[in-house]
């Protein structure tokens, strides 16, 4: 439930928080992008490093720390069937660079789970939500979207709920095999759907009785404007990612004296 | 035995749930917790079968601190019924969700056969066997919950709002069943906002409010004392507040009964009953 925990905003009064979420959102996804056209551990080092003074700046650290951890073991996953498959494949051959793309996979996923949840961390989902909305996205999805953000620290809570009420009848989770030990996630994940399915029936039953839908025009209380700050973190955001990719597709980097 | 030890407990978010509670459940004590919304009443049960473990303090169930033994070990003495029965009903059919908790703690086919037999007659759920849980309404689905407790047959049971979503016979029942498996000899933890029902047990009382224990005792004595009450934002049962508006007439403020209410209202009027 970790993983949740980190993603869950927090009121934060930092400018990071007072960044127009548009901005934070391409400011991401430019993470996102630059983090996929490299596999070079020391760029992708270089990228992780980038971010802390945005961690620091936005004082989510101890949130931010959580859902790395969270994210270990997807991490640990991901390096073990890159080294795996490259292992076998390579007709059992383990060589050093082999390991090196492993970790450069591995710490790629960590640079792309670390720029959303900051995002995340420091944007409200009713931020979002407006968000969507002014960026022309019918209201239907950017409700959807949003109701689907603001549901899963409910899950996560009742996902703890419903573990230990079948502790209490006595499923002990981490006995067994490894089937057995994903056998054992039934008896809790068929409740937590059920439960998800009741929920969002209600959800549209208590909705529709609030007229929900009944016009097409819809006004804002709050209008997203961007102000000076958010051009300036564009603007630098863009001229980062088109170095990149400069770099990418017409210098390249040296190879690693590795192999 | 249940003993719980300057027990202090706080949630991941932070909350504060309980701050210090000292308290001892004895074998075959009936005892109901009652207090406002956010008092620590679950917290505290939850402590029992080990589902929490203490931020400070400890709990002891027969002299066994619960951080020593596994939830499961625990709850073979400790059965908790949850309050939401959504929480927990996953099986195709009641039956099988009954024979769930059995075959995890290692009863055998033929034991399973009679113990499921036994709690669906026990809590009139026998029509029901073979249905889903998911098609049943609120209040059968608590009893099939409840059941799928009471089958392994724990010493202590101990219930979380179980009288929530029960028409007034089921309630009744429940309450009758209640007495009837504390006499039997098991342990009865309840937690309730239901003051009638509790009037009508007449269990021990622990009143709890702000994660404390702010009164103990038999229930007369704490369903009529009004400034325990109203700091844990209970009010007494319709009976005692009727007797208590014609105090001035001479009538007791220590009565929850209604007979007893009866008699003496009847004794006033010079009616001999």
């Amino acid at each position: 439930m970790r993983v949740f925990e980190g993603l869950k905003f927090r009121r934060g009064d930092t400018f990071i928080h007072r960044l127009d979420p548009r901005t934070k959102f391409v400011v991401s996804t430019i993470i996102f992008v630059i983090a996929l056209v490299f596999t070079e551990l020391p760029f992708l080092i270089m990228l992780f490093l980038a971010q802390v003074p945005l961690i620091y700046a936005a004082k989510v650290q101890r949130e931010w720390g959580r859902s790395i951890r969270g994210g270990m073991m997807l991490t640990i996953i991901i390096f073990a069937t890159n080294l795996l498959v490259g292992y076998f494949s390579a007709g059992m051959n383990l060589t050093p660079s082999l390991v090196l793309y492993s970790v450069s996979l591995a710490f790629r996923f960590i640079v792309l789970m670390s720029s959303f949840s900051i995002f995340f961390l420091t944007t409200s989902p009713d931020d979002l939500s407006l968000a969507l909305q002014q960026s022309r996205i019918p209201y239907e999805f950017c409700f959807a979207f949003t109701t689907a953000i603001r549901f899963v620290p409910v899950l996560a809570n009742e996902a703890q709920t419903i573990m230990d009420a079948q502790k209490s009848r006595g499923l002990e989770l981490e006995r067994g095999n490894f089937l057995k030990r994903i056998r054992n996630f039934i008896p809790i994940l068929i409740p937590l759907i059920v439960g998800a399915i009741r929920r969002s029936l209600e959800l549209a039953e208590a909705m529709e009785s609030r007229a929900f839908g009944a016009k097409k025009e819809r006004t804002s209380l709050y209008i997203l404007k961007m102000m000076r700050s958010d051009w300036i973190a564009l603007s630098i955001s863009a001229l980062v990612l088109t170095l990149a990719l400069y770099v990418r597709f017409f210098v390249g980097l040296p190879p690693l004296p590795l192999t | 035995m249940i003993e719980v030890r300057d027990v202090y407990y706080t949630y991941p978010s932070g909350v504060q749930a309980l701050s210090g509670v000292s308290v001892a459940i004895r074998d075959r004590e009936f005892v109901a917790i009652m207090g406002e919304n956010g008092a620590g009443k679950s917290t505290l049960v939850k402590h029992f079968n080990g589902v929490l473990k203490p931020s400070r303090g400890e709990v002891l169930v027969d002299g066994v601190p619960t951080t020593k033994v596994s939830v499961a070990q625990l709850s073979r003495n400790v059965g908790l019924v949850f309050q939401n029965p959504d929480h927990q009903l996953f099986s195709e059919t009641v039956e099988e969700e009954i024979a769930f908790g059995l075959r995890n703690f290692g009863f055998g086919e033929k034991e399973i056969e009679e113990q499921t037999d036994w709690v669906l007659s026990f809590l009139d759920l026998t029509r029901y066997r073979k249905a889903s849980p998911f098609i049943l309404s609120g209040g059968e689905r608590k009893r099939v919950a409840l059941a799928s407790v009471l089958a392994w047959n724990p010493k202590v049971i101990v219930l979380d709002e179980p009288t929530v979503g029960q028409d007034y016979r089921q309630k009744e029942r429940l309450r009758q069943f209640v007495l009837e498996i504390n006499e039997q000899g098991r342990t009865v933890v309840m937690v309730t906002h239901d003051v009638e029902f509790v009037a009508d047990c007449s269990p021990r009382v622990i009143v709890m409010s702000r994660g404390n224990i702010v009164g103990d005792g038999e229930a007369a004595e704490i369903l009529t004392d009004s400034a325990l009450l109203s700091k844990a934002s209970v009010l007494p049962p319709q009976v005692t507040q009727l007797l208590w508006q014609l105090s001035d007439l001479g009538l007791p403020r220590n009565v929850l009964d209604i007979r007893e209410t009866k008699r003496l209202l009847d004794h006033l009027m010079g009616v001999e009953g």
